[in-house]
């Protein structure tokens, strides 16, 4: 798979864990992630956190966020790995890629139509219908 | 279905666009008072409903924990697609609640 994918990579680790050994746990899945030939383009250690529903009779959670560049193998190692780990209350993987090309296309169809209505009043008295369609669509 | 959905604690007013449209007398007796409704997020021209931001999907979960259907909350439908799958992904990493009590 030539294209590369992108993924968010949340996880909770057990309140009772500390700083440090977040840190430490948070590297540790790091390390595993680029042995396997990912790329991580962000971390982001949310800090601690009140769980909307109790995981494994817990209450509370550290959060951490990584995103991944890469094929998703290192991701299937990744959760291998948070599966076994007891620390590891939750994790949730998305990938993100596809979602924000489709961001993408729709500022670009934004932009564009922006650029149609300050340019050409002409073009919208000679077709009415099909602006007045794709005004309708957006609002 | 006897959801309450005016038990939620939200900054947008819709609860009180709900009465409105929705009370027994509506539309009955003085006229009834319809403000339309408009998607907030084609307002402030949004393209992704990010999952992390759990303060705008908050205000789209009332107390029970439900997703507010868009006929009260007036989101459109492009949206209301990306925000009940966001809140779906909020939900499963305990953002959000599945049921509250």
């Amino acid at each position: 798979m030539a294209e590369k994918r992108i993924y968010e990579v949340i996880f909770i680790i057990d309140p009772a864990a500390d700083e440090e050994e977040v840190m430490r746990l948070t590297e540790s899945l790091q390390k595993i992630v680029s042995g396997q030939g990912g790329n991580i383009t962000k971390t982001e250690v949310m800090g601690r956190r009140q769980l909307a529903y109790e995981i494994k009779h817990k209450r509370e959670g550290s959060y951490v966020l990584l995103e991944i560049e890469g094929s998703g193998q290192e991701i299937a190692e990744l959760e291998r790995r948070m599966r076994v780990n007891d620390r590891i209350l939750r994790y949730m993987t998305v990938r993100v890629d596809e979602d924000r090309r489709r961001a993408e296309k729709f500022k670009d169809r934004r932009a564009r139509k922006a650029a149609r209505r300050g340019s050409g009043r002409k073009s919208a008295e000679v077709k009415p219908e099909a602006e007045k369609f794709e005004e309708g669509y957006a609002a | 279905m006897s959801t309450n959905y005016e038990d939620r604690d939200m900054g947008f007013g819709f609860e009180r666009e709900y009465e409105r449209a929705g009370g027994p007398m509506a539309g009955r007796g003085s006229r009834r008072m319809q403000r339309r409704k408009t998607c907030r997020f084609c307002i402030d021209k949004v393209d992704l409903i990010d999952w992390k931001e759990i303060k705008i999907l908050q205000s789209y979960v009332p107390e029970r924990g439900k997703i507010l259907p868009r006929r009260i909350s007036g989101v459109c439908a492009t949206h209301q697609r990306m925000l009940a799958e966001a809140i779906k992904r909020a939900r499963n990493i305990a953002f959000l609640p599945y049921a509250a009590d």
